[in-house]
């Protein structure tokens, strides 16, 4: 392709936005409303997830061990145990510090009256966190099998209740994901066709002429395109305001929040919102342009 | 000077075996539009054309004339490519047109030219623009354009209104625009179809002689008409059909009345 023909198609593409001014400011809106909506939802899932994700940081299992287990085998299955992948973090607790423990809490001087003697010497323990709590059963027997160890303490009901929120969140992101997509294709699509139908005879002429397909098709793909990356930048803007202002917004005014959750900082997920937007409106475009000029466009 | 002289000789001999070379090895010597034996059939109703012969040399200057449903514009459909013949072989500049490649087919019409009687000129541009168009989809270097547009629309003598929009012009100066956006490209052939149709008689005369001055400059022209007037006057060769055939083909020949 010439350099020339590039600016051409270019030149072509951009002015056939203003040809059906109408048409191209009403999809633009069309897909600015779509992704307006998938940056919200994207934004509220990142901060469910982000409180879903610090709650399964708490979720741990608890192992202790049978009467005359030595202190080296217990460091041993811990250090086993952190091996594995869904194993985030293990902490290992000895009886005696359990008991420090215990007295500094419960008994402070009272604790006196039991000497040298430990009532918790069989406490010893180890306290496992877990990347991903879902795997907290498969985990939990594959530890019990191991013969030193005496009993597993779990919360079955935690974990299960955040795996299925974060599989509820995953299902709900894709389910809106596609529909919003699905929708902007059509609108871009109409889009386009509109324009081939204003411009048919020119269309008509360029082939008489002896015009490419590809010349005369690129320029309603451009259009296309570039209506795809208005269609995302515009409400990527609109989002981050409306997000710095929420928040700021909640946690000015309920500051009792803040022991439960903190919202997250744009920083944290703005980027990547920002990139699978642009990929998905300039997709869109793309896709739903192509789509339309190979269907009306028999050149 | 005796030098330069020589060179442009040299070059003028070249050029013209070269030419001969190209043409020779489909067709025979000369023959620009070669249709054999085609017949057209739509899906519905009987054929549009049937069985039509017809040899077009390089240089001539055509005229086929005929009643509306005698296979004109079929004949024309054909011609561009627009439509495959259903049986018979047509070869126009070397392009076998029933077995050219999908992508073959923008190459082979920028050698031809075409108007037709609607004009056809994109509306939201001025004349200038409507002529580079056609320089630019066939992607002509933008410096080259320039020159090649204007050296048209002084051909046609339309340089003066460059600028304006085409909706500003009359119908002949639409037609003659449209005759300078056929012509840039330097086409083989000019294909017009009913050129004069929405025209009065005194610009259908200038545009007629502005066909002939091509014509004259080596481009065959093949003009689809209802003019009888015209044609009765030029004394060109007149291709006659009717109903799908081709009734009367003569040199030098007249737009006879069918009763």
């Amino acid at each position: 392709m010439m350099i020339s023909t590039f600016w051409y198609t270019l030149g072509q593409g951009f002015k056939n936005l203003t040809r059906n001014g109408w048409y191209t400011l009403a999809s633009i809106a069309t897909i600015t409303a779509s992704l307006f909506l998938f940056g919200i939802f994207y934004a509220v899932l990142a901060n469910f997830q982000n409180i879903v994700q610090e709650a399964e940081k708490g979720v741990s299992v608890t192992v202790f061990f049978h009467k005359g287990t030595t202190e080296d085998e217990m460091l041993a299955l811990k250090a086993e145990l952190e091996m594995r992948p869904e194993v985030r973090q293990v902490d290992f607790e000895s009886a005696a510090a359990a008991w420090e423990e215990f007295k500094s809490q419960y008994l402070g001087e009272y604790a006196e009256g039991y000497g040298g003697d430990n009532p918790l010497e069989d406490s010893s323990n180890l306290q496992i966190y877990m990347t991903d709590v879902s795997r907290q059963s498969s985990l939990v027997s594959y530890i019990e099998s191991v013969n030193i160890v005496r009993v597993v303490n779990r919360s079955e009901i935690a974990a299960s209740t955040l795996s299925a929120a974060n599989r509820l969140i995953a299902l709900v992101s894709f389910g809106i994901i596609a529909l919003l997509i699905a929708v902007s294709v059509f609108l871009i699509s109409n889009t386009v066709a509109v324009g081939i139908s204003i411009r048919s005879e020119e269309i008509t002429i360029m082939k008489y002429i002896g015009a490419t397909d590809f010349i005369v098709r690129a320029p309603f793909v451009i259009e296309g395109i570039i209506i795809g990356l208005i269609g995302s930048l515009l409400p990527m803007g609109i989002v981050y305001l409306i997000y710095r202002a929420a928040t700021d917004y909640f946690s000015s005014r309920f500051t009792m929040l803040k022991s439960f959750f903190s919202f997250l900082p744009t920083s944290a997920f703005f980027g990547n919102l920002m990139l699978i937007t642009v990929i998905i409106g300039v997709g869109i475009g793309f896709f739903g342009s192509m789509i339309t000029v190979r269907r009306h466009l028999r050149v | 000077m005796a030098d330069e002289k020589n060179n442009e000789k040299n070059k003028a001999e070249e050029k013209a075996p070269r030419r001969k070379r190209r043409t020779k090895p489909r067709v025979t010597q000369d023959e620009i539009i070669t249709i054999e034996n085609v017949t057209k059939t739509y899906q519905t109703g009987s054929p549009a054309l049937n069985g039509i012969s017809l040899h077009i040399k390089r240089g001539e200057f055509v005229f086929i004339v005929g009643d509306s449903g005698s296979g004109k514009s079929t004949l024309i459909k054909l011609l561009l490519r627009e439509l495959e013949p259903t049986s018979g072989n047509i070869t126009v500049m070397g392009y076998n047109l029933g077995r050219i490649r999908h992508r073959q087919i923008p190459k082979f019409r920028r050698k031809l030219g075409i108007v037709f009687q609607d004009f056809r000129l994109l509306k939201d541009r001025n004349v200038y623009e409507n002529v580079a168009f056609a320089q630019r989809v066939v992607q002509t270097p933008p410096g080259k354009i320039r020159n090649n547009v204007t050296a048209m629309l002084s051909l046609v003598g339309l340089a003066p209104k460059y600028k304006n929009k085409v909706t500003q012009l009359s119908g002949g100066e639409q037609q003659r625009v449209a005759l300078a956006r056929a012509l840039v490209n330097k086409p083989d052939i000019l294909l017009a179809d009913e050129p004069t149709g929405n025209l009065d008689p005194g610009n259908s005369w200038e545009i007629m002689k502005l066909m002939e001055q091509i014509n004259e400059r080596g481009t065959t022209v093949i003009v689809v008409t209802h003019n009888r007037e015209i044609v009765n006057s030029m004394r060109k060769r007149v291709v006659t059909m009717n109903q799908g055939v081709i009734v009367e083909d003569m040199e030098e020949g007249i737009y006879r009345d069918d009763d």
